[in-house]
């Protein structure tokens, strides 16, 4: 079918547009097909359970709003939701403060930083079970370092994973070994301070305080902005490392909300329990990044706001 | 780079090298710890004081862990499905991001995508998992390499990266090619491919790793040794072998994050200016 040359150039038009669209459809579609199966459609059928009482043996039928009320009345959901509170209050700050402190370190123009930049980064390649594992043995009461290098400054330290007060001590300890990828985004966004006007403040005489304070943190708030949302939502799904260190133990002192979930889902096989713990982290999870954004007028700056006034 | 304070070994640059190296040292003395415990003999593991340095090294933690589980299978499944879902992230993101940016598709179908794929960036894993779960088990894909794959063969994250860097490529280079009457694929795989190649290989490499460590959905879609990854198996010897052998554990532990380290070493220099330039631009 050769299109011929004296069609109208509306026609012409009219069939590349749908050639153009099918090709769209043809690149996207695999992405598009694989979210809503496997993440969006999911995430609706979750909703659907949370309602119902569905488990590998029932049919499903829904039950109405049960799961959500029997969960609010459950002493360890409440008790989870505490543990993952005071993790995320803690961990996340502390990991943001830290890893701004390795970024400045590793922004020094100084020979062989490339090397560092890389060491720095490998623990949060490496994360996962294994590392778990080994932090299982460094904690470890009796044999682990911790508390023999403690030892060696005559201090006794506790016994870490045992020890209801100090597992979730542990824990975050652990995260921050793992900074690495919030100090290489906070390490971008200093690369992208321009030098002359740490050297303008030098020359008015800004101490070194004053220019961290009044010069690179105004600047980097909206990296900071974007590494706190995603450190709010990771330290709210936490999971793997407290399921293979602590396992939510030592009686419950590390049943993180994902520990809690994944007991139910895949422990006691109610799945429409679990997907309503589920849903309740979500909505956790968004409204929590909600506030975030909604906060940020106060104290993030942006570029183009500053050329306005 | 070649400022004065390169050359000079000021008081500042002294302080700056010591700090980097006590940070050092706090990220590489665990690993050095787990190194070396896996080359020590079971009673020195337990004895007190701690010793650093083994006092009889031996190597027989490595086969022995290697023979206490299957681990070759391991190896096997891990790199399987690794390779398919990394590969297969990679490649959709690829030519997703390429109609988002270059295709003169309708408006709404762009942003209906762009839509879903925001959303999927923010639905933790958590909520997925029961469903997933669901849908494998009645599919009888439960155990099986396309159960363990296809959740995981897509990216919003990779697909996102990718979109926000072909922003920044020149529109002029890939506008010559069109008059030059370049398709779609050859203007995709001749010009924006190799011009996308930092942020394409920092898709790959982020990819590569969450897939390898990935524990939580591998641990819940498989049930047997024969299909069963690194992560799971590891976590398997060690409830196994538990407190009794934890030489073994620590060789187990080398075996899953060597590669990845060797990888990393590699592709370095990569990752670290990809998510700089990604980061900065997005």
């Amino acid at each position: 079918m050769a299109v011929s040359t004296e069609a109208p150039k509306r026609k012409q038009a009219g069939w590349q547009a749908r050639t153009e669209a099918v090709h769209a459809y043809i690149f996207m579609s695999p992405v598009i097909l694989g979210l809503l199966l496997f993440t969006l459609g999911p995430m609706i059928i979750s909703l659907a359970l949370s309602f119902s009482d569905y488990n590998l043996l029932n049919d499903f039928k829904l039950i109405g709003i049960g799961n959500y009320t029997k969960l609010l009345q459950e002493e360890l959901f409440w008790q989870s939701l505490k543990i993952s509170a005071i993790y995320s209050v803690v961990s996340v700050p502390l990991g943001l403060v830290i890893s701004l402190f390795l970024a400045i370190l590793l922004n020094k123009k100084i020979r062989g930083i490339y090397v560092f930049r890389s060491m720095y980064y490998l623990p949060t390649v490496i994360s996962g079970v294994g590392v778990a594992m080994l932090w299982k043995w460094i904690f470890n009461g009796k044999h682990g370092i911790i508390n023999n290098l403690l030892g060696m400054l005559s201090i006794k330290g506790p016994n870490w994973l045992l020890d209801e007060q100090w597992a979730l001590v542990a824990l975050i300890i652990t995260s921050v070994w793992g900074v690495g990828g919030t100090m290489l985004i906070f390490l971008a966004g200093l690369q992208g301070i321009p030098y002359e006007l740490m050297e303008a403040a030098e020359i008015d005489g800004a101490n070194r305080w004053s220019q961290f304070r009044h010069i690179t943190l105004p600047l980097l708030s909206n990296v900071t902005f974007f590494n706190l949302v995603l450190g709010i939502i990771g330290a709210l799904q936490y999971f793997t490392d407290a399921f293979v260190i602590t396992g939510g133990g030592p009686n419950n002192a590390t049943l993180f909300i994902a520990v809690y979930l994944w007991r139910h889902a895949f422990q006691f096989l109610n799945f429409g329990y679990a997907a309503a713990i589920s849903w309740v982290l979500f909505l956790i999870v968004m409204l929590l990044t909600l506030l975030v954004f909604r906060s940020s007028p106060l104290w993030v700056f942006y570029e183009s706001e500053r050329k306005v006034k | 780079m070649h400022s004065k304070s390169t050359s000079a070994f000021s008081l500042a640059s002294v302080l700056a090298y010591l700090g980097l190296a006590i940070v050092v040292a706090i990220i590489g003395l665990p690993l050095l710890w787990m190194v070396l415990a896996s080359f020590k003999e079971s009673a020195e593991i337990y004895q007190i004081p701690v010793t650093w340095i083994p006092q009889r090294p031996t190597l027989m933690n490595y086969p022995d862990a290697w023979n206490a589980v299957p681990f070759a299978t391991y190896f096997r499944n891990s790199i399987f499905t690794t390779a398919c879902a990394a590969g297969s992230k990679v490649l959709l993101a690829i030519s997703c991001a390429y109609a988002l940016v270059y295709v003169k598709a309708p408006k709404r179908l762009k942003d209906v995508t762009f839509l879903v794929i925001l959303t999927a960036l923010m639905v933790p894993a958590q909520v997925t998992i029961v469903p997933n779960y669901i849908t494998m088990s009645h599919l009888d894909w439960v155990n099986t390499y396309q159960g363990i794959i296809l959740p995981n063969a897509a990216t919003a994250f990779g697909t996102f990266m990718l979109r926000q860097y072909y922003m920044g490529l020149p529109h002029e280079v890939i506008e010559a090619a069109e008059m030059d009457g370049a398709t779609h694929m050859q203007r995709l795989w001749l010009v924006v491919v190799p011009m996308a190649q930092p942020a394409i290989v920092t898709v790959g490499i982020f990819a590569v790793v969450s897939e390898w460590n990935d524990f939580l959905w591998p641990m819940i879609v498989t049930n047997s040794n024969d299909m069963r990854t690194l992560p799971i198996g590891l976590f398997g010897l060690f409830q196994t072998e538990g407190m009794q052998n934890w030489g073994i554990i620590m060789a187990g532990t080398v075996f899953v994050v060597l590669p990845v380290i060797v990888l990393f070493i590699r592709t370095q220099k990569w990752i670290v200016d990809g998510i700089a330039a990604g980061a900065v631009r997005g």
